[in-house]
């Protein structure tokens, strides 16, 4: 898919939440001590953050390096598997408390973890048609990990927010085209009322992950004429630290240029987070010039692949706010006990 | 749960919105209709500064009713960039943290929960500033 | 110094924790024991002081169910509400209708029972007389509040707060010879430093308890004070003032403004110098409100309230004696009552009914109420009968 008029990002933000769980303290809850462990340690939200309150500072920080007028942005899409309202977008607390003005679309998309990148879709669509000068897209996410369960290591908070807008020379990067791959399949899903997601094991692997990711990211070469050695550097959805690579190595990327983006090992699978914040993590170091490959990935199933190439105004850009790294090194670690509180777990 | 009243304290608590004299420049928060310094009836809406200073905390460890899910919580008395000085909550870090003097940033919490069904409060809270950059000694392992 | 009224009358319950006695049932005993003392004089007008009722209790309106309760038919009557200064603001009401020059006894009552709600709650609504906006954002308690008072007042004049709290240990001293205080028993400095912490640095042993309790004076003119009883005690004063509700916006939230406002009026109007008051009876929700009540009185300069606790010199044989049968943190501090509290506890001293904790000669006394952390204060200066002209 390529727009009509040329889109670029205008303005790139990311957030981590300050507390750390380590894999190795829910082992120890769980009797899995000295078994290998799919991460190092998680981001974990606090008592008082919610996945809106994520997406604002990620948001915050994108407005903050597009230098842009708020009131200028006439949509705020957030992805998410952890709305705090069923019925409610969380986009409209977001706009009120970043001043962006009532001439607005806000809405909350919904494709499990995939769902930030949804609003990456509908935000270069409305921009290239002109309907409006800039969209913002939010990926954020405090995932629900189901105590005991596989997925409790890895399921994470935070987000990444990008804001949308023809290109220009303010933009950061521009878009080269964008592949979405969809089937029907049920790998891992969380039904209405549910406190907790539920998968099926290694089902998520090859005819889920892989199969989606690997085949949008093949369509998008083809589509663009491009091949893996064109790409200086990859995101890739990040539910642990293999998957990625594994699905880099199947595509034929080395995994070096997979090492800025690849978070997952310190902070966790952020969810819709996940992907956003590998492609913010990857602006933070990428050279004018340099081409981006991001592939997400949503159970249910879906990917959405992107080519983006980084322009000039990155460097002036890229300073104004913190970059990844900085969340990911700001941390205070909490045991099961605090963790378990902060992410209401606990019965009340 | 006043769904009416939490809408319309959204400049005050989102934003740190506050008043500004037209008259003399004092500026105040909460919003005020009478200026205490010239007198003036002249007073129009401002977006505070979003960065402060720290100059004294507490830790509220016997909390009201509708608090008592977030205790213990840090409180400080903090002064903003324009002089003007504002209770806030302080979040992301241990009350051993914090000096006075320290500088701070606002963000937006979650203020309040109304039950398992009723609406969220969201409203601004303060956090120790986030360092990037040469300053905050990047490159050192961690 | 000339009389603005007369107490003729003066009545209270114990201050604690009354399970089987309603809001009303607590004033209706204070109201009859102060009356009765007064000689059961006509009644022509009623105020109430209360703070919280509608909140706590269920139930509003309690000038005229007072009044009704009391068998007082068509009254004039009021119900007063300043937060914690509804007790002494009551009064004031009262002293008011008592100059308009009408015949006849204007009774005042301070009433508040907080047990009917548990003790977050109770914090919760206190948090109300303060800016809500700012309170129940922040979720800043009134001990919260006193405890950055307390954080500055230590950073800036380099105080310990084992040194604040001797206040606390003072008015239990008093407490423990007051019939009628919630705790009568004396504590010491390891005793608050030991209680848990309420609000960093503030400990439990340091901020006023929850408790009920009614307190009811009984006021005529002047000229039929000695009619009326043996021993009336004269108001030759009654201010009121006010000073910026929000904390931060002081300029010095060290100095409780609204405090040297109204004791200033009130010592020019009974033509008085600070140093003829015999004692104080000051608004010590938590030990630091007491100091600077204090320093706002001119009893010490800024920073140096500390030194007249450990000089002893708020004792009862000190040279300022204060809060002389228990104050807020010893005998209670119902919210509503505390003011009139206040007065019935003067008129025991200047009546020489003071027990073991009398302060010899007492001649003029003086009472500051206030609401929450200043925002407004209302200063009663009241005189033996003999020494009013």
């Amino acid at each position: 898919m390529k727009p009509i008029r040329p889109v670029g990002i205008v303005g790139y933000g990311g957030y981590v939440p300050a507390y750390r769980i380590k894999a190795s303290e829910i082992g120890r809850m769980w009797g899995n001590e000295g078994c290998a462990l799919p991460i190092v340690e998680k981001a974990v939200a606090g008592p008082d953050e919610d996945m809106t309150t994520i997406a604002y500072e990620a948001a915050r920080y994108a407005l903050v390096r597009a230098r842009i007028d708020p009131h200028e942005i006439g949509a705020v899409f957030i992805g998410s598997e952890s709305k705090p309202y069923a019925v409610k977008p969380s986009g409209t607390i977001v706009a009120e408390a970043l001043g962006i003005g009532s001439q607005l679309l806000a809405a909350d998309y919904e494709f499990a973890c995939k769902a930030g990148t949804e609003a990456f879709q509908t935000c270069i669509g409305l921009v290239s048609s002109g309907m409006t000068k800039y969209a913002m897209a939010i990926g954020a996410d405090t995932a629900q990990g189901r105590p005991a369960d596989e997925l409790e290591y890895t399921a994470a908070s935070g987000g990444a927010a990008f804001i949308f807008g023809l290109k220009s020379e303010e933009t950061v990067a521009y878009l080269e085209g964008s592949c979405s791959f969809t089937t029907d399949t049920a790998d891992f899903w969380r039904r209405a009322g549910q406190p907790y997601p539920r998968h099926f094991g290694r089902f998520t692997g090859k005819p889920a992950y892989f199969r989606h990711v690997v085949t949008a990211a093949r369509m998008l070469m083809e589509e663009l004429g491009l091949g893996p050695e064109d790409f200086d550097w990859a995101v890739f959805h990040q539910p642990n630290a293999k998957f990625p690579v594994k699905a880099a190595k199947m595509l034929g990327i080395p995994k070096e240029k997979l090492e800025p983006g690849l978070l997952v090992p310190y902070i966790g699978n952020t969810y819709s987070g996940s992907s956003p914040l590998g492609l913010a993590a990857t602006l933070d170091v990428a050279e004018p010039g340099d081409r981006i490959l991001m592939v997400s990935y949503g159970s249910g199933a879906g990917s959405d692949a992107f080519s983006f190439v980084v322009q000039d105004a990155i460097e002036e850009k890229r300073p104004l706010a913190p970059p990844v790294r900085a969340f990911i090194a700001r941390k205070k670690y909490v045991d099961y006990a605090f963790y378990a509180r902060f992410r209401g777990k606990l019965l009340k | 749960m006043s769904v009416p009243r939490f809408w319309r304290e959204i400049p005050h608590k989102y934003r740190l919105v506050g008043s500004r004299c037209r008259s003399c420049g004092a500026v105040y928060h909460p919003r005020r209709p009478v200026c205490p310094s010239c007198g003036s009836r002249e007073l129009e809406d401002v977006r505070l500064s979003q960065k402060g200073r720290l100059l004294a905390f507490t830790v509220i460890r016997r909390a009201p009713s509708d608090m008592a899910d977030f205790r213990p919580y840090i409180v400080g008395l903090v002064e903003l960039e324009d002089g003007v000085r504002v209770l806030s909550q302080i979040v992301d870090c241990d009350p051993g943290e914090l000096r006075p003097g320290m500088e701070l940033e606002a963000t937006l919490r979650r203020i309040r929960v109304h039950g398992s069904s009723g609406v969220i409060e969201y409203g601004y809270k303060f956090r120790p500033v986030i360092k990037w950059g040469p300053e905050a000694g990047e490159g050192k392992a961690e | 110094m000339k009389a603005l009224a007369a107490i003729t009358g003066a009545g209270c319950t114990k201050v604690g924790e009354h399970w089987e006695r309603s809001l009303l049932d607590l004033a209706v005993e204070a109201c009859l024991r102060a009356l009765e003392e007064a000689g059961n004089p006509p009644v022509r007008a009623l105020y109430v002081g209360n703070a919280a009722s509608e909140l706590v209790n269920e139930q509003g309106n309690l000038a005229a169910l007072l009044a009704d309760a009391l068998a007082l038919e068509g009254i004039k009557a009021a119900e007063v509400r300043a937060g914690d200064a509804s007790g002494a603001l009551a009064l004031h009401q009262a002293c008011l209708d008592v100059s308009l020059g009408q015949e006849g006894a204007v009774l005042v009552c301070g009433v508040e029972k907080m047990t009917d709600v548990m003790a977050p709650e109770v914090e919760r609504v206190q948090m109300l007389f303060e800016d809500s906006r700012s309170t129940f954002h922040s979720g800043v308690t009134v001990p919260g509040l006193c405890a950055l008072l307390t954080a500055l007042y230590m950073e800036r004049y380099k105080a310990s707060y084992e040194d604040i709290v001797l206040f606390a240990v003072n008015d239990h001293r008093n407490a423990a010879n007051n019939p009628c205080a919630q705790y009568p028993f004396p504590i010491t400095v390891e005793t608050v430093m030991g209680s848990p912490l309420v609000a960093d640095p503030i400990r439990l042993f340091d901020t006023a308890g929850i408790g009920d309790g009614a307190a009811a004076l009984v006021l005529t003119r002047p000229e039929e004070a000695r009619k009326a009883c043996d021993a009336p005690v004269a108001v030759v004063a009654s201010e009121v003032a006010t000073d910026r509700v929000n904390v931060c916006e002081r300029e010095d939230l060290l100095c409780l403004r609204s405090l040297r406002l109204a004791a200033k009026r009130a010592l020019k109007r009974a033509g008085l110098e600070i140093n003829r008051v015999s004692f104080f009876e000051v608004h010590n929700t938590t030990s630091i409100l007491g100091i600077l009540a204090l320093e706002a009185l001119g009893l010490a300069e800024p920073g140096r309230g500390v030194e007249l606790l450990r000089e002893g010199e708020i004792a009862i044989g000190g040279r300022c004696p204060t809060n002389t049968m228990g104050g807020l943190k010893g005998r209670g501090h119902p919210w509503g009552a505390t003011g009139i509290y206040q007065a019935v506890e003067t008129v025991w001293q200047l009546r020489g009914e003071a027990g073991k904790n009398q302060v010899e000669g007492a001649e003029v006394g003086l009472a500051h109420n206030m609401c929450g952390l200043g925002s407004i204060s209302c200063v009663h200066v009241f005189a033996r009968w003999e020494v009013v002209s």
